[in-house]
């Protein structure tokens, strides 16, 4: 048998058959579902008249809409309320489990899969949701679907999609202290552009991502979509067997030692052949940021704004008109510009490890006069571990309160915005125009960034 | 429930000769709070559609009468972003039937052949032809054969074979979705869960 990658490996072995000339009959594992893109699938099953196959293999929860302050009173926006309702009522007329808000299971989407040891090695998963990536941190395809995907998945556990191509992105090397699993991914997708991994799906190797934790390896999956790539994956070890091992959901017993023995053969054969290769140094990496309105326009923060030199037509006018929206000029120094919001949180920055740091970094200072700070768990796991390791105490004393649990500014559906102009480093991943709020200008960054910038009021090394 | 059948046409198009155009942009996230797939067309833009006084825009392009028709032409990257299909129903429900660029991000792709939207991706100096084109003449027409996988300018003559999934052709022109597909297959699934 030909050498295969850890990709191929999992893609076959749940594709139900090839449509002739057309994509691959994919198998689902697990269904992952949100309040937003869910409703006009389930009214699609309706008028059809169908069930969901497996709502055994289908968990919700509703995050994008949520309030991070007072969530044991009813939600204030009527639209918001009338969504996060009808996602109760169509789990409960199909015999879906839903975590609702506050309850131990809930967070955002692809969060509570990794917390219950529902996302486990070699698994397909797929949510309404792009950042479905995340989970591929377990050496798991996962990728985020449309909503008619969605309403297919409900009613045959299955999807149609062509296969992707293969990309291996190799880091090696130590990684200088202050570089976290943020500042990889932004610096990969500044290598790549916003569009550099469309068509693909990325394997991440090499020891500058072996040497992360769990919750540093989602980080990286996470952001894979930002370079326009499907998904991206690592193949799982150790560090991901003992993350898995316990959780709720994780296979016990016998079955644990069937599913370990399989997830040991879960990597890519040597000698397996990608579609496209990148190699990086980690010691090339810094910490990073975003200075303008895609993911892709991110610079090392000890560096300057580019300049438009050397771009013509369509693409020269493209990033004038992003500086002009963020109010930068170009070459100027990106350290030093003033911060008005601070957002620590999402499906990428919310983890414990994430408030650990930032709390580590602003221990014994002070929050400066100028900004708003909200700091947002992912999930309410994280938000109790939080408590429970005493870190609200430090964060009070140094002018920062936590909040509630959801997706927040993340995309500022609730009512976390961030006003128009100002000026907002947020752990999140997407700096689109408008993305935190109308005419809101987003910064992408660690959170040991975030937290310099908290302290300072302006952006700074931490 | 099915797709509308998509047949071939001629039209003038409207241009958009923007990078990136992300999902945010096509839809703002405050506007995906419907729970059914209706009005999503008059969001479409909506940030640059709009003045923050939220009176029309007259400097965009979708609010200056000399532009029509059921092709929009976007700059390379089109549709980059989140996997909010609300994104492709807004184009849609706005009235276009194809959009044109040099380069689709992935899911914006997918959804929009899910709702019978065609993307055509054409080369990068074919659609600097296209936007030469629009702005010489604002009503010079297009046509998208399907069948053929052609687009034409009409204006030059000059044509480009587009690709698209033999799979999805046949969907498209018949109207057929992935979901009929799948329910029928069924005892296969169920078969393939079972092994
Ligand atoms: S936190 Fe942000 S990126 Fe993650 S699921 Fe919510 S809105 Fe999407």
């Amino acid at each position: 048998m030909s050498a295969k990658t850890l990709f191929d490996k999992v893609w076959d072995a749940h594709t139900v058959k090839e449509v002739e000339g057309g994509p691959n009959v994919l198998y689902i594992d697990r269904h992952f579902i949100h309040e937003v893109t869910s409703p006009v699938a389930f009214l699609g099953l309706k008028t059809r008249g169908l069930k969901v196959a497996r709502p055994d293999q289908t968990s919700a929860t509703h995050d994008h809409n949520v309030p991070t302050t007072n969530q044991h009173l009813s939600i204030v926006d009527e639209l918001s309320k009338h969504q996060v309702e009808t996602l109760e009522a169509n789990c409960k007329e199909h015999n879906i489990v839903h975590h609702n808000l506050g309850s131990e299971g809930h967070g955002v989407v692809h969060i509570i899969g990794p917390e219950q040891g529902l996302t486990q090695p070699g698994m397909t998963i797929v949510c309404g949701d792009s950042h479905t990536s995340t989970h591929g941190a377990f050496g798991a395809v996962a990728f985020g679907i449309g909503t008619s995907e969605v309403e297919m998945v409900l009613a045959s556990q299955c999807i149609m999609q062509p296969k992707p191509k293969k990309m291996r992105i190799t880091v090696n090397g130590e990684i200088k202290s202050g570089v976290t699993a943020k500042d990889i991914a932004l610096y990969i997708i500044a290598k790549l552009t916003t569009s550099g991994g469309t068509g693909h799906f990325i394997e991440y190797a090499g020891t500058a991502f072996t040497n992360l934790s769990m919750e540093g390896r989602m980080t990286v999956c996470n952001l894979s979509i930002e370079s326009g790539a499907r998904g991206g994956l690592i193949a799982p070890d150790d560090v991901t067997f003992e993350y898995v091992k316990g959780r709720q959901f994780a296979p016990k017993g016998a079955e644990w030692d069937k599913a370990l023995a399989h997830w040991k053969t879960l990597k890519t054969d040597e000698g397996a052949v990608f579609d496209t290769e990148y190699t990086f140094d980690a010691a090339d990496i810094e910490p990073m940021i975003t200075y303008g309105t895609n993911p892709g326009m991110g610079i090392k923060i000890s560096e300057s704004i580019p300049t438009s030199d050397g771009l013509v037509g369509n693409d020269k006018i493209s990033f004038q008109n992003s500086l002009k929206y963020m109010g930068f000029k170009e070459g100027e120094k990106i350290a030093g510009k003033p911060v008005d919001y601070v957002f620590l949180g999402s499906c990428t920055n919310g983890r414990i490890e994430d408030f650990r740091e930032f709390t580590n970094y602003v221990k014994g200072k002070k929050k400066a006069d100028n900004i708003v700070a909200w700091l947002v768990p992912r999930s309410v796991a994280v938000e109790k571990q939080i408590r429970e390791e005493g870190l609200v105490k430090i964060l009070e004393t140094a002018g920062f309160e936590l909040r509630q649990p959801g997706c927040s500014a993340c995309l500022a559906m609730n009512p976390d915005k961030v006003p128009a102009g100002k000026y907002s480093v947020s752990t999140t991943n997407r700096n689109f125009e408008g993305r935190q709020g109308p005419k809101a200008r987003t910064l992408l960054a660690s959170p040991l960034v975030a937290a310099a910038c908290a302290i300072t009021g302006v952006v700074s090394l931490p | 429930m099915s797709i509308d059948k998509f047949t071939t046409f001629e039209s003038s198009a409207v241009p958009l000769p923007i990078e990136n155009v992300d999902t945010d942009q096509i839809i703002p996230a405050r506007f995906l709070k419907a729970v059914e797939r209706k009005g999503f067309g008059d969001n479409l833009f909506r940030d640059w559609r709009y003045t923050e006084g939220n009176t029309p825009n007259t400097e965009f392009v979708m609010n200056k009468s000399e532009y029509s028709g059921s092709i929009l032409v976007g700059g390379k990257n089109f549709g980059s972003g989140s996997s909010r299909e609300h994104a492709a129903w807004a184009i849609y429900d706005a009235g276009f039937k194809v959009v044109v660029s040099s380069f689709f991000a992935d899911i914006f792709k997918g959804n929009a052949l899910n709702n019978g939207l065609l993307p055509i991706q054409v080369s990068a100096e074919y659609l600097e032809e296209i936007f030469s084109t629009i702005e010489t003449n604002k009503k010079a027409s297009f046509t998208v054969n399907i069948e053929k996988q052609l687009f034409i300018n009409n204006t030059t003559g000059n044509s480009i074979n587009f690709d698209i999934n033999p799979y999805k052709k046949t969907c498209l022109i018949n109207g057929y979705d992935d979901i009929d597909y799948l329910v029928e297959m069924k005892d296969e699934i169920e078969a393939f869960e079972n092994k």
